[in-house]
């Protein structure tokens, strides 16, 4: 790599820290106005910096509403979501990758279809099948139909095709079971990938707000963006109080991608692109 | 580019057939069905069971409160293709993907050719462009809503500290889709980038070497080797956008309400209001197969056209 600085490269880190700005500002706005006292909020011209910061806006937020409890269903959700799509995928993409039965093939192509299936033309008749299970206003129901995720057994099963037989084959001469196989040999090769699904499917149930949305309707039931989009209107105006709950909905993810952001990166290479 | 297409392990597996399961007891045969079993049971049930009983509804007269209503035939449908409110939001739906995809393709790219760099700037740049992706859309339409607010919000104010007039872009009609477009881009945007910085990633140093020897400079190197050899994201980056984009809901609903004046209303808020405001789960699920049908085929032509052209390339 050349180090020297010329012209054209000098005016890209310029603009890339422009952009990189430009992208931090709403975030760092929505900050800067949970940290302001409520009057300053709405002051023109608008402060860009709080003139006397406080923490009261998040003190409120935190003592009066439900944001605790959405926090939990949120965790319980994204942790449910992730381990049962985890399993439930790895042995799928294995079952079709390495096992014969009849029906194999057939099974894929309906899977491979159920791809082209949007969650959001599904949310009536599910609403429906989950009132007849007795599932609205659960966990379970919030957390079972996002479980089904086509694209990740298929992108699985694609990179167990590029794992060699040869590791499996030695482990079978060794007496090991097909189902130690898939946990002790071929799980532990995949690990980059099981990393970035799991990642990426935790990313997208603690942020699913439509299912969440149409499935609940008790508010001691509802994951943070669900009950997040009923504070508007239940805090008024105070602004302060509405970008401070913002802030600690959006935090946690924040962090999460902050220390897997490697992981994060490769992955979507594997997935995505490789695959 | 290096797109590595899995090679499957030849070595002691001559042919599928000729493997040792095949041809043994019952037992053997069937195995790898339990494999696969929980993921299907799920399937079954989650997907395939409500995908059919979606078509099955949008034959009867059928309410929320769960009892069947009477068999309407043909006539939920005949009333969609006269509704007004499902072309309007059909084109609404249609008019948001055009108006966001081209910025979520464009300045992905950009995004990526700049943060494709080491050291800490490179994650700093990572994690900004990167950042807006991981909120939920309701931290998102919060924040923007804020920005977009007349007299205080910070869109305004630049607008008025720089002498124009200021907008009330989430009231306008001619504006609130613009608004939502600028907000959706700034959420999304990372996604894209990430597959464009992975695949920028996999083009060995190599081939800029051999073209810096012989004479070309940056502007010949990224529009001779980077853009072509990025086509293949390109093309993969566009079918999932236009996919994406044609199933807007959560930030128009969140922003707008599909206001004003059902101005942003797209067609997966009116499969809402049908099903869960006026409880018409029958009428509801006539539309969602009607877009359902306009997604496959949308899918279906972008793939022919994406795999013709890659065996076009060779």
């Amino acid at each position: 790599m050349r180090t020297s600085w010329s012209y054209p490269k000098v005016a890209s880190t310029v603009g890339a820290v422009i952009l990189g700005i430009v992208w931090l500002v709403p975030l760092l706005w929505a900050v800067s106005t949970s940290l302001k006292p409520e009057p300053e909020t709405t002051r023109t011209p608008i402060t860009w910096l709080p003139e006397a910061p406080t923490v009261d806006a998040y003190r409120s937020v935190v003592d009066q509403g439900d944001l605790i409890r959405w926090f939990l269903n949120s965790s319980v959700v994204a942790v449910l979501v992730t381990a049962l799509t985890l399993l439930v995928s790895v042995l799928a993409a294995y079952g079709f990758s390495r096992t014969e039965f009849p029906g194999r093939r057939l099974l894929f192509g309906l899977m491979i279809a159920g791809i082209l299936v949007p969650p959001q033309v599904l949310i009536v008749p599910l609403f429906q099948e989950m009132t007849s299970l007795g599932l609205v206003d659960t966990y379970w129901g919030i957390v079972l139909p996002q479980v089904v995720a086509p694209v990740m057994v298929f992108v699985l099963k694609k990179f167990f095709d590029g794992v060699s037989r040869d590791y499996e084959d030695a482990a079978r001469v060794d007496g090991a079971s097909r189902w130690r196989i898939v946990w002790s040999v071929m799980a532990p090769m995949s690990r980059p990938i099981l990393v970035a699904v799991g990642i990426f499917t935790f990313i997208g149930a603690w942020n699913n707000f439509l299912w969440p949305f149409i499935v609940t309707t008790d508010p001691s039931m509802m994951t943070i963006p669900v009950g997040l989009a009923n504070v508007q209107g239940s805090y008024g105006l105070r602004y302060a109080q509405i970008m401070a709950s913002a802030v600690l909905g959006g935090l946690p993810l924040l962090i999460v991608y902050a220390l897997f952001q490697r992981q994060v990166i490769r992955g979507v290479g594997d997935a995505g692109i490789k695959g | 580019m290096a797109v590595q297409t899995p090679t499957r392990a030849t070595a002691g597996a001559p042919t599928r057939s000729a493997r040792p399961e095949t041809g043994q007891p019952w037992k053997e045969r069937w195995a790898g069905l339990f494999f696969v079993a929980p993921f299907l049971v799920l399937f079954a049930v989650f997907l395939l069971w409500p995908t059919f009983s979606g078509l099955w509804n949008s034959f009867f007269n059928t309410s929320l409160s769960g009892i069947k209503g009477e068999f309407l035939g043909l006539q939920n449908w005949r009333e969609m293709f006269n509704d007004p409110a499902v072309w309007s939001s059909l084109r609404n739906t249609l008019v948001f993907t055009a108006m966001s995809t081209p910025p979520l393709v464009v300045i992905a790219l950009v995004m990526a050719l700049l943060a494709n760099r080491k050291g800490l700037l490179g994650w700093l740049l990572r994690f900004s462009y990167f950042a807006p992706f991981v909120l939920p859309a309701t931290v998102v339409s919060l924040i923007w809503v804020w920005i977009y607010q007349p007299g205080f919000g910070l869109v305004n104010g630049l607008l008025t500290a720089g002498g124009f007039a200021e907008i009330d872009w989430l009231n306008t009609e001619n504006r609130a889709m613009l608004a939502v477009v600028i907000t959706t881009v700034w959420w999304t945007v990372g996604f894209n980038f990430l597959l464009y910085l992975a695949a920028l990633q996999g083009i060995p140093a190599q081939v800029y070497e051999a073209a810096a020897i012989d004479g070309a400079n940056g502007r010949q190197q990224l529009f001779r080797i980077t853009l072509p050899l990025l086509s293949r994201t390109t093309g993969l980056i566009v079918v999932l956008q236009l996919v994406a984009s044609l199933m807007i809901f959560d930030q128009i609903y969140l922003m707008t309400d599909g206001g004003p004046n059902y101005a942003t209303r797209p067609i997966v808020q009116y499969i809402y209001q049908n099903g869960f405001t006026n409880y018409r789960i029958g009428y509801a699920s006539a539309i969602s197969y009607l877009f359902f049908v306009i997604i496959v085929i949308i899918s279906v032509l972008q793939f022919k056209l994406f795999s013709g052209r890659k065996e076009a390339r060779g």
